[in-house]
């Protein structure tokens, strides 16, 4: 074979290699990926066995612990739909009531289990757009 | 003192726009005295980023909460140490600490270039004033660090207990040396492209800065990863977050292209490749920049509703498209002088090395913006999890380690079969005996976890190899004694044998991550003084609480107002191995409706992990008491009913009492993860090599000194 037709070979099969590998990525990511979702849309799309990332508020008053288990409310950013979870595993230290949190979920029977250690707990305190400073002066 | 700020500020913006408009001046109509005024005012920028820096700081230190941001993120019980380091934890701190690293970093590569490559010179003054200049007007007209309220309040609201953390104080530093690092390649190499000087010259006025961008960046990650370890109570170094994955890409990126430039600088090859990726580096920094400020992607890190997407993403299209314009209309210059002669030489496994790094920086982009991907394309948000990024860069990492044990001693061009068995022989029988070993000893069968150690020995064997033959070539010159001759070896070949450093360092991390991950044990649970539990080998009890009040005997010096914590006893066999004391920290907070006593607890609670480090293995511990219990409700609320807010410190005392004579149960989580101290030693081993690679090598200052008296004599000897 000539070295130009050599060339194009291997380039044809470089490329094409990295199509399937790339079509792979990104056939697998939308497969394995979980949807982000409110608790108002969490209960009318939810089906069992699959797992969703529920993002929304603590509800006050809703946080106890029995044992290793962590149950808490979430509910919709203004209020509304409340979704009660069992969750398991790391908890962050922000994690309080009224914060929002992430949490990836999953519908078993009636019931909505938080996955372990997926609780990540959005930071108030960084980058926040209205200092108290300002609010204590208007 | 922040009206001067603010003048600075304005300054500073006026400063960088004749600046870009000098240098283009100057390069354009070959007008010399413009394009050296243009680099000045590069200099002139730091001095007036300096000095709005310095007033900051200060403003931090002497607790003026005048300043917004300093109201917002210090206080008095803040320890002094943070309120140094609280400068950089805003928005507008963190953009002003940007912009002067930039000013900072563009004046010292401006000023070594000051000789060579005007015409590129300039234009790199021209793109580096422009990114100073968008920093700057963010500060000017989105987010200025001297806003100031009147009167000022009496106390700050703190800094954030979770950055109270001894690094703190390195890491964003660290970060943004690399993020602004990055910019100075991609400056030059605009340059090179806007004044159509393509040669190899560029590439070797960036090496050193490429190389330094590389260095902090890694550094900075690794201080992250360590922060998250022992600062985050959840045991982790590594969560494929969206604000870690933005700090990595550009440093794989910035990876691939310290291999391929040498392939420019021996063969002329690859400048398409070469060029790109150093503009897909610096622009893949600002956009980790952008994604901490944007609030566009859910992270434990960047949050708050922060307003500077427009600016950024007008800024990133710009780059990109830039690039793109550039790379292609300048393509004819951009040709091979060479072509790859041999599938097996070491041009050929760089090349594969550089397919595995964007490999693997295209996964990790594709993983941390798939939520906007799929909003995009199927109009739902989701997000891809750890498991995912795992099954993509875990095989990636293998071939990389791999690579980096065959890199370093294949043949240039074409490598022979003599050749390869001369080089390969003793570091694959290595490896193979580490298979051996491993399987033979009963190691738990993860395979992933067993073909990375084997990697690991091939690369140290291949290295070790290395050094060995190069070291036994110069005893045989010049009859030295082995550790003398090593030294002169090193001294002699910085680049290559720094080089090697690194990629022992890089075997060692990655061994580490494997190891830790792989064989880990944890456990949660609750215990009641006196119980104890099993994690892997050894057996954790819980022996009694403890507590500290007050700022002022707070043991881990972070301003937490009461602590609560455990004495922990570690055996192992019934051997003592080590007394460990994690703790939870309670923090003041301003809000007054928490009442007298509670808002001096009501701030975030933060762990205080304990852990005994060792070469072998890493127990890890940390707490989370239980202060809710009805005991320590009533004493909260008697305080708040009775206490005014200057003696509701005594309150604090009645807790920490009740908490030591009435322990309620207290959640653990304990881990035992082996070999993970392999991590920050394998980082330290890097940063060391990385030195060597980057100092100026003796010879080359010397050449440079020589030409410039030469030069000198020249001069005189016309002048005569």
């Amino acid at each position: 074979m000539n070295p130009a037709r050599k060339r194009t070979v291997r380039l044809v099969v470089a490329l094409s290699a990295a199509v399937v590998l790339a079509s792979a990525l990104i056939y697998t990511s939308f497969s394995a990926a979980s949807p982000a979702l409110s608790p108002t849309q969490l209960v009318h799309e939810a089906q069992p066995g699959r797992s969703y990332q529920l993002t929304g508020t603590v509800v006050q008053g809703s946080v106890h612990r029995e044992g290793a288990v962590l149950h808490f409310g979430v509910e919709d950013r203004v209020g509304g739909t409340t979704i009660p979870l069992d969750y398991t595993g790391t908890v962050p230290d922000p994690f309080r009531e009224g914060r929002e949190v992430i949490v990836t979920v999953e519908k078993q029977g009636d019931q909505f289990v938080g996955e372990r250690d997926s609780l990540i707990t959005k930071c108030p305190s960084k980058y926040k757009t209205a200092p108290p400073s300002e609010k204590q002066n208007s | 003192m922040a009206g001067l700020g603010r003048l600075c500020l304005l300054l500073a913006l006026a400063v960088c726009a004749y600046g870009i408009g000098a240098s283009l001046y100057g390069v354009r109509r070959g007008r010399v005295e413009f394009s050296e005024s243009g680099r000045r005012s590069v200099y002139a920028l730091a001095g007036i980023l300096t000095v709005a820096f310095v007033i900051l700081e200060i403003a931090f230190l002497r607790n003026d909460f005048a300043f917004n941001t300093v109201a917002d993120t210090s206080s008095r019980t803040t320890p002094a140490f943070y309120r140094a380091a609280a400068v950089w934890s805003s928005q507008e701190g963190s953009l002003l600490l940007w912009a002067w690293l930039l000013s900072l970093w563009a004046s010292l590569a401006l000023f070594l270039t000051r000789k060579r490559m005007r015409d590129v010179a300039a234009y790199a003054t021209a793109i580096l004033l422009g990114f100073g200049g968008f920093f700057v007007s963010l500060m000017v007209f989105y987010a200025t660090p001297f806003a100031t309220t009147r009167p000022a309040p009496a106390e700050g609201v703190g800094l954030d207990p979770l950055l109270r953390f001894p690094t703190m104080m390195i890491h964003p530093p660290m970060l943004y040396s690399g993020y602004t690092l990055c910019t100075i390649p991609l400056a030059f190499g605009m340059g090179a492209l806007l004044a159509r000087r393509v040669d190899a010259e560029w590439i070797r006025a960036i090496r050193r800065f490429a190389f330094a961008a590389w260095l902090f960046l890694g550094i900075g990650i690794l201080l992250g990863a360590r922060w998250s370890y022992s600062e985050l109570g959840w045991g982790g170094y590594w969560g494929w977050d969206a604000v870690e994955n933005a700090s990595l890409m550009p440093w794989l990126t910035g990876t691939a292209f310290l291999h391929s430039l040498m392939i420019q600088e021996k063969r002329g090859m690859l400048k398409v490749w070469n060029v790109s990726l150093v503009l897909a580096t610096g622009t893949l920094a600002i956009m980790g920049t952008f994604l901490v400020r944007s609030g566009i992607l859910n992270s434990i890190h960047a949050f708050g509703g922060a307003t500077l997407g427009v600016p950024f993403v007008t800024l990133i299209g710009v780059l990109i498209a830039g690039s793109i314009y550039l790379v292609v209309s300048r393509r004819d210059m951009l040709r091979s002088e060479h072509r790859l002669d041999s599938l097996l030489s070491r041009e050929s496994i760089f090349l594969a090395n550089n397919l595995v790094l964007v490999g693997l920086c295209f996964v990790i982009f594709w993983g941390t913006y798939f939520p906007l991907i799929s909003k995009a394309l199927t109009g739902q948000e989701a997000s891809v999890g750890p498991p995912w990024f795992d099954r993509y860069t875990v095989p990636l990492a293998l071939v990389l380690v791999l690579l980096s044990g065959i890199g370093p001693v294949i043949a240039w061009r074409r490598a022979t079969l003599a050749n390869a068995r001369r080089n390969f022989l003793a570091p694959v029988l290595v490896a193979l005996l580490t298979l051996a070993v491993l399987l033979a000893s009963g190691v738990q069968q993860k395979p992933f976890a067993i073909a990375m150690f084997c990697c690991g020995a091939f690369v140290f064997a291949s290295i070790g190899q290395e050094f060995f033959r190069g070291v036994r070539a110069r005893r045989a010159m010049a009859n030295e004694a082995a550790p003398v001759a090593l030294l002169a070896l090193v001294r002699r070949n910085r680049r290559r044998y720094g080089g090697y450093i690194v990629h022992i360092g890089i075997a060692v991390l990655f061994i580490g991550v494997a190891a830790s991950s792989s064989f880990q044990h944890a456990s949660e649970l609750g215990l009641s003084p006196g119980q104890s539990t099993r994690v892997g080998a050894y057996t954790v009890r819980y022996v009694r609480p403890t507590a500290t009040v007050t700022p002022k005997y707070d043991a881990a010096h972070t301003g937490s107002t009461l602590s609560l914590g455990a004495v922990l006893d570690v055996t192992k066999h019934g051997h003592h191995v080590a007394t460990l004391l994690p703790s939870e920290g309670y923090y003041a907070s301003q809000e007054a409706s928490q009442g007298s006593v509670g808002s001096l607890i009501g701030g975030q609670p933060v762990s205080h992990v304990a852990l005994d480090g060792g070469v072998t293995r890493d127990v890890w511990t940390a707490i989370e008491p239980d202060i809710e219990t009805p005991a320590l409700q009533r004493i909260v609320k008697i305080g708040n009913r009775t206490l005014p807010p200057e003696d509701a410190v005594v309150a604090i005392g009645y807790l920490a009492r009740a908490y030591l004579q009435h322990p309620p149960q207290a959640q653990f989580h304990f881990i035992v993860s082996p070999l993970v101290m392999w991590i920050w030693i394998g980082g330290l081993i890097v940063f060391g090599g990385g030195l060597i690679a980057i100092w100026p090598a003796p010879s080359a200052v010397r050449r440079r000194v020589s030409m410039r008296s030469r030069a000198r004599a020249a001069h005189g000897l016309a002048r005569a």
